[in-house]
């Protein structure tokens, strides 16, 4: 396991680092580790960045900054973990800014940090993935209350609608998650059915989902250089079949559908997973037939 | 050697010895011992499915029954590995399919089984019983189906916190009507319904079930009739805990619940309705486990019904429960064992509870067996966790989340290191600890120098320099699994630190400061360990200088060399590109 040429020096160190006395390099003496950690913490704390100096922020921004400029195609990467977070995605960016907007998050966070009065209003912090640390079963739990921005319901307000039968808007219960993919795509997204409840607040959805990702996308295929000028188009005229994309699903049998074409509660039961499709690679064939005829052959779905 | 036991013997002296450690020190001992263990290994553990072959597993231990593997790393969890990583159990399934015709029990956490793996199973193990998916997914319905139809002895089926592809409810329906040696069933984790009367019957002619646990929608008008079927129940997950109120429908839950004697163990109360609730009340007294975690009520109802549970020892729950409620708790439960709060609305920045640090004081003032804690809240103090950690030295698993990162202690605005180091020096037999608030290199310090039991820890958003990561990797010599997201901790801290990483079963950086080319090192370098970066941009390792920081890392040893199944995304760094050693 000798190092070959390229890396005989860092192996060297390597070694250095495994034998010798480890204190060494705590006391910042040992400078030929450089040569290991091409960028050490020193000489990066005297680089210029973006942001505020002095916190520790400067790690996670800069790491992307550095990214994108060695690579210059870091969008979509950055759009897809971003995305991939929260369902209500932000829109009025591009998915670079969007990026930005959650690495600043650190440095947002640590000058809020210093007044927590809890009764002070803040805006939800920026999100990053993986925190807080929960899993996607109690995310789905909160989610669709959360979607409302609605404080949680007073116990008696709770005790009063299910009394008179009603389901509260603001249900904290887990929402219906459905996955949803997009034609161009490649990032697959879930969206909450109970948080949307109707076909026009699905449609909205989908634009709030993918929009920025489609941005990204047809940026990264069409331009390897970076641009912020790609306009981020919405994505509308999903189900009426008058936009440049046809939102369908496939049902419990498997038939692929179009949305909007039974009522949206045998929908929200009946769906399996949604597709954004090109209109124009849309077809009558690949479509499953009079679907409300079949169902009234059938049992229909249980009330529950 | 030659006055030794027969081996007959020997077995008979070491299948006492349960613990998995005892028996891998067993077979150190010598040939003969080594022999003896090998071929009376009943159940084996795999803590990290990469780390050893199945193919090596089999011909080690000819004669096991029962296997537990996990797959993905924790982080997983909270979505910080990418779809398609990994963690395939078919080879586990198809190796064992050939070599185990005895297996009777399978647990599988954070796996990728597929409905061609749970056929498998049903049909290649003459006497299964077990089966256990935590976090798994990759399969559907039609896959249960299957372990339905083929399993005749099937004891225990428990899906947890799985992501099933839910085709149907109808799988329930293929258990055969002679089938009658269910135990355990927790279908909680499914979203479609069930048929209920294929339910009621199944609980009906299982004279052995135990613990049942339904899924959100089994209505709660249909509880009392299953429950009224299986009076022997311990453990009860009801559906949803919602009904329009009627009287009827409340009575005859109160009388199915009355006659459940022997229930210990309470959850589910999806959409829970208050006004039902007292109809659990009747077997409180005997509960020492209820999770609440996802009923949101709220208070006084949610501390009613907790208070009416003297002898909790476990109790999950929303922070509705509030400092009050804690209180209320620290008061009436004297035996709490394990308390987990979580979050209500874990993205909203202010806080819409009154929960704090106050909380978590109360319960340990007032709870003197309670040891492992799972704590959300939005303040913390210094003075809070020494208290805490004064009040119970007895913790073996702490593990606290400041909602928003960097919070430090919001009364003298100075970060948290000595309340962090208050726990870990007065809680020696701290076995996990997850870290949370404004941090520095310091609390790494007291970390390293008095968690010496500590074998997990999590850190987010904590530390100034390499130096914390140093201080863990050093000092805390039983350290097995170290995650870490967002902290500036970098190749130094790691590469003086090497031999401990194989020491480890595995390590996960994301967002931290570790460069390719001290992951290039470590991969080359130590033979025993796996190095992988998990790259999403689409781009190849050779395109990478070394100088680059990586976005994940995860670093685990094994004794099963590089693995194959890796997505494209996941660059092992043991296996360098022709281009790159050439040049």
């Amino acid at each position: 396991m000798a190092g070959d040429s390229r890396n005989g020096e860092a192996g060297a160190n390597f070694f250095g680092f495994m034998q010798g006395n480890s204190r060494d390099w705590l006391m910042g003496s040992d400078g030929s580790s450089r040569n290991v950690t091409a960028c050490s913490p020193e000489e990066r704390k005297l680089e210029l960045r973006l942001g505020p100096p002095g916190g520790e922020e400067f790690w996670s921004t800069k790491e992307h900054e550095k990214k994108i400029s060695s690579r210059g195609r870091d969008e979509a990467l950055a759009s897809s973990s971003y995305f991939s977070h929260m369902v209500p995605a932000q829109t009025s960016n591009n998915s670079l800014n969007n990026m930005n907007t959650g690495q600043k998050f650190s440095t947002a966070s640590t000058a809020k940090a210093s007044a927590p009065n809890v009764s002070q209003k803040r805006t939800a912090p920026a999100p990053v993935v993986g925190w807080p640390p929960i899993r996607s079963s109690r995310k789905n739990l909160s989610s669709s209350s959360t979607s409302n921005l609605k404080p949680p319901p007073k116990s008696q307000d709770v005790v009063s609608n299910k009394i008179s039968g009603e389901k509260p808007a603001e249900s904290t219960g887990k929402g219906l998650f459905v996955k949803i993919n997009m034609e161009g795509v490649p990032i697959g997204r879930k969206v909450d059915l109970k948080a949307c409840n109707s076909y026009e607040k699905l449609a909205s959805a989908v634009d709030e989902l993918f929009r920025g990702l489609l941005a990204a996308q047809r940026h990264t295929s069409h331009s390897g250089k970076e641009t912020k000028q790609e306009e981020e188009k919405p994505i509308s005229g999903v189900l009426d079949g008058t936009g440049e994309y046809t939102l369908v699903y496939e049902d419990n049998e498997g038939d692929r559908i179009l949305v909007g074409d039974v009522p949206w509660d045998m929908f929200v039961t009946t769906v399996k997973r949604l597709r954004v499709l090109k209109s124009s690679e849309l077809s009558a064939a690949n479509l499953g037939g009079n679907k409300q005829e079949k169902r009234s052959l059938e049992s229909g779905p249980s009330s529950r | 050697m030659a006055y030794s036991f027969p081996e007959e013997v020997l077995e008979h002296v070491f299948s006492f010895l349960s613990s998995e450690r005892d028996r891998n020190a067993v077979s150190l001992v010598c040939k003969s011992w080594y022999d003896i263990d090998r071929w009376s290994r009943r159940r084996v553990f795999i803590g990290n499915c990469y780390a050893v072959s199945p193919g090596t597993v089999v011909r080690r231990f000819p004669e096991v029954r029962s296997i537990e593997i996990k797959g993905k790393p924790h982080f997983a969890d909270f979505n910080l590995v990418p779809e398609g990583w990994g963690g395939f159990v078919l080879p586990w399934i198809a190796a064992m399919a050939g070599s185990y015709p005895w297996l009777e029990e399978i647990r599988l956490k954070r796996m990728v089984v597929t409905d061609h793996c749970l056929e498998l199973i049903s049909k290649s193990f003459k006497n299964f019983k077990v089966l256990v998916l935590n976090s798994c997914e990759g399969f559907s319905t039609d896959g249960l189906a299957a372990i339905a139809s083929n399993c005749r002895n099937l004891r225990e089926l428990d899906l947890r916190e799985s992501e099933v592809d839910d085709l149907s409810g109808h799988w329930l329906s293929h258990f055969p009507d002679t089938y009658t040696s269910l135990v355990s069933l927790n279908i909680s984790c499914l979203a479609s319904e069930v048929s209920i009367s294929a339910l009621e019957r199944l609980v009906g002619r299982c004279p052995n079930l135990r613990s049942l646990r339904l899924n959100r929608a089994v209505p709660l008008d249909r509880l009392a009739g299953l429950l009224r079927r299986a009076p022997q129940l311990v453990e009860l997950g009801t559906g949803t805990y919602t009904a329009e109120l009627r009287p009827d429908v409340l009575s005859s839950l109160s009388g199915a619940f009355s006659g459940l004697k022997e229930l210990r163990s309470l959850s589910g109360f999806w959409d829970v309705v208050p006004a039902y609730l007292p109809a659990a009340y009747s077997v409180c007294s005997g509960i020492t486990s209820l999770n609440l975690s996802y009923a949101t009520i709220q208070n006084p109802d949610l501390t009613k019904l907790v208070s009416q549970c003297p002898n909790l020892q476990q109790l999950w729950v929303l922070d509705y429960i509030e400092d009050s409620g804690l209180e209320a708790l620290a008061a009436s439960c004297k035996d709490l064992q394990e308390l987990r709060v979580f979050p209500s609305e874990p993205f909203v920045a202010e806080a819409n509870v009154a929960l704090t640090e106050q909380g978590l004081v109360s319960v340990s003032e007032g709870c003197p067996k309670l040891h492992s804690v799972l704590y959300f809240c939005r303040q913390m103090t210094n003075a809070a966790l020494i208290s805490i950690a004064q009040n119970r030295p007895n913790f073996t698993r702490f593990r606290l989340c400041i909602i928003e990162p960097r919070s430090p202690d919001y009364l003298t605005l100075q970060p948290l290191d000595v309340g962090f180091g208050a726990i870990v020096e007065h809680c020696k037999g701290l076995r996990r600890l997850s870290l949370a608030g404004l941090l520095t290199d310091r609390v790494f310090e007291l970390i390293g120098t008095h968690a010496k039991k500590l074998e997990m820890l999590s850190v987010a958003f904590a530390g100034d320099s390499d130096l914390g990561l140093h201080h863990v990797l050093s000092g805390c010599e039983s350290l097995r699994k170290l995650e870490i997201m967002d902290c500036p901790f970098g190749d130094k801290a790691l590469l003086s630190n090497v031999e401990k990483l194989e020491t480890m079963r595995s390590l996960w950086m994301s967002t931290c400061s570790v460069s390719f080319g001290a992951c290039r090192l470590l991969g080359r370098k130590m033979q025993r360990l796996n190095v992988e970066v998990i790259d999403e941009s689409g781009d190849r390792p050779e395109t990478r200088p070394d100088n680059c920081l990586v976005e994940k890392l995860y670093v685990y040893r094994s004794v099963a060399g590089p693995r194959l199944d890796k997505p494209n995304y996941v660059w092992s760094m043991e296996e360098e590109s022709p281009e790159l050693i050439r040049s």
